[in-house]
């Protein structure tokens, strides 16, 4: 069984992010890119499930700048086979659409066959968490969205779901998309030598053009501005200060 | 305008905070269609005919529809979709299952998180872990939206309007419900709750979490946990509070042993006050609080209960 891991080049999680003066965006030049934490949590998944035997190859799949090849280099080494670009994108500030990415996420699978895609639930950039939803729609497989469970047992995976209310176990028919919650698993660090190996690795490079994907996107950022500042506050000295202070709010 | 407003119903029953906040957002948009679906939906949908700005109240009952499946109620959505202009929901983890499904559905782009309405085609959405804020202006011809309830006050109640059934889709059979484990509580419901007690790694066990449930008790709160609290296996996945787990704004929201990362601040730095309860004066959790008390959770947290 071969499984598609789509990888997203976003800011570091731990990158304090710069909203630009002028309202036209978040500054992303010259700051710390890394794969989507979600994502290598989909890679680390996968590649399990190839050293279990479910899996018979991991391919990952990057759409967007050339820079993206860094992410589609870091998931090989973690032990990915091979990975595919889609340069849809020159400028890095160019977010491609969960829609677009999607539609070019659904020709891979035309071309790859995948009987499952493990996605990152959100990318912590546009915070969407719609890609995977819509890349089933658009092939008509079933979906499992939030794991925090998978187990793979012939034609069919079970998946435990995070939820509202708790936890949701879902059996789905393959091929399926599963996206991924935080409590899946712990990625690996790729070792040096297998950063090393991965540099020999396959990568293909393609275009959104080539597969006849229009990226233009549907929603239009008009603006981008800092969220509303909360005002100071102030420190208090102890317990009963602190009652004092929350009786006079009256919130207790 | 035409709005269809896929309200939250679990098990049969409507969960009235969500969805009347969702319809606060709707009714800015036009004349509003509540759908209710579920294996038993018909009690959801008397409930739902009441909420001030309903129009006309859908009913879909189908055992497929029973546990929410995506392919299944998304199909429904996508059947009903040609008479709305707007099909919005609110930002539950259910509505995001589904609704990203029925926009990819009708060649839409989604919506994710409304916290503004600004016009029939503009809305304001938090993107980078709430770090910054988003207007986006929709080019397609329907928008499909899920509704990020902390952003919206709930709608009130009217007289109830017209309730109708509609048809089901045959079933997809593209995934079968296992089970539910859904933990039952007699605290309010961390997102609507008016007062939330959250612990954070600084309490190193289940055990000692308790300390913050007994605080929680005490002011007849819901209680909240970081994502390390969660991942330690301190608290349950559900009462997670932050970029990935629930948001929530409440009157009073008291932080213990929490640091104040972003991805958490992501979930909670709309309460109206914001305490702190922290050991180490640099935590960042301080910068957003309204009170912060540097000390030992062990000892303050239980004096807190005792002297409330
Ligand atoms: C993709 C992604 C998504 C994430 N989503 C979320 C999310 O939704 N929600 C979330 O919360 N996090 C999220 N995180 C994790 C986040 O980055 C932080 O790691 C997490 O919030 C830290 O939790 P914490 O504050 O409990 O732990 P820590 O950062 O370890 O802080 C513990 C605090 O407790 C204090 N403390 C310790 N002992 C005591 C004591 N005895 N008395 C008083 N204080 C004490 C310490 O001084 C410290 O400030 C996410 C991370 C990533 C990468």
């Amino acid at each position: 069984m071969k499984i598609l891991v789509p990888v997203k080049r976003v800011i570091d999680y731990n990158v304090k992010v710069r909203v630009k003066a002028d309202g036209s965006g978040v500054d992303l030049a010259n700051v710390k890119m890394s794969m989507n934490p979600f994502d290598e949590i989909a890679v680390e998944e996968a590649i399990r499930l190839k050293e279990k035997g479910v899996a018979t190859e991991v391919v990952v799949v990057s759409i967007g700048v050339k820079q993206a090849q860094e992410t589609l280099r870091t998931a090989l080494a973690m032990g990915a086979d091979r990975a595919i670009l889609v340069e849809a994108a020159d400028d890095v500030h160019t977010d491609i659409e969960p829609l677009a990415v999607a539609k070019i996420l659904a020709k891979i699978v035309g071309e790859e066959q995948p009987q499952l895609v493990i996605a990152g639930k959100q990318a912590i950039d546009n915070d969407m968490n719609a890609t995977g939803q819509m890349l089933s729609a658009l092939l008509g497989w079933s979906q499992a969205t939030f794991a925090s469970e998978l187990s793979v047992e012939g034609d069919a995976a079970t998946v435990t779901r995070e939820v509202d209310g708790g936890l949701q176990t879902i059996k789905v028919r393959l091929p399926a998309i599963v996206t991924v919650d935080l409590r899946l698993n712990e990625p690996r660090y790729a070792s040096l030598p297998n950063i090393m190996k991965a540099k020999k690795k396959p990568l293909d490079v393609k275009t959104a053009a080539d597969l006849g994907v229009d990226v233009a996107p549907r929603l239009t950022v008009v603006k981008t501005a800092e969220p509303a500042a909360r005002a100071a506050g102030e420190m208090v000295g102890s317990v009963d200060e602190l009652v004092a202070k929350l009786k006079e709010k009256g919130l207790v | 305008m035409a709005v269809l407003l896929l309200a939250e119903v679990t098990g049969g029953e409507l969960q009235l905070d969500a969805t009347a906040k969702a319809m606060t957002a709707a009714a800015k948009l036009g004349e509003v269609t509540v759908l209710c679906a579920g294996a038993s939906a018909a009690a959801a949908g008397e409930a739902a005919a009441t909420l001030a700005g309903a129009s006309k109240v859908l009913v879909a009952e189908d055992a497929s529809l029973g546990h929410r499946l995506a392919e299944d109620t998304a199909q429904l959505i996508a059947s009903l979709a040609e008479s709305y202009d707007h099909i919005l929901a609110p930002a539950t983890t259910d509505a995001k299952n589904i609704l990203p499904r029925v926009a990819a559905l009708l060649d839409v782009m989604v919506i994710s998180d409304v916290s503004a309405v600004i016009d029939a085609d503009t809305f304001e959405r938090p993107v980078y872990a709430g770090n910054a804020v988003q207007t986006v202006k929709s080019g397609d011809a329907k928008k499909v939206a899920t509704i990020r309830t902390t952003g919206f006050e709930a709608a009130g109640t009217q007289a109830a309007c017209a309730v109708e059934t509609v048809a089901v889709p045959g079933a997809t059979g593209l995934s079968d419900w296992v089970e539910d484990r859904l933990a039952a509580s007699d605290r309010p419901d961390l997102t609507s709750a008016k007062i939330v007690v959250s612990g954070g790694r600084g309490l190193g066990s289940e055990e000692s979490f308790a300390i913050i449930g007994a605080l929680a008790d005490k002011l007849g709160a819901a209680v909240g946990a970081s994502r390390a609290a969660v991942d330690s296996g301190y608290a349950p996945n559900d009462w997670q509070v932050g970029q990935t787990g629930k948001v929530v704004a409440p009157e009073l929201y008291i932080a213990c042993g929490i640091s104040g990362a972003i991805q958490h601040l992501a979930g909670m730095k709309d309460s109206k006050v914001i305490v702190a309860i922290n050991k180490d004066e640099e935590a960042p959790i301080f910068q957003i609080a309204d009170y912060g008390l540097v000390a030992d959770l062990f000892e303050a947290v239980p004096a807190l209960t005792e002297k409330l």
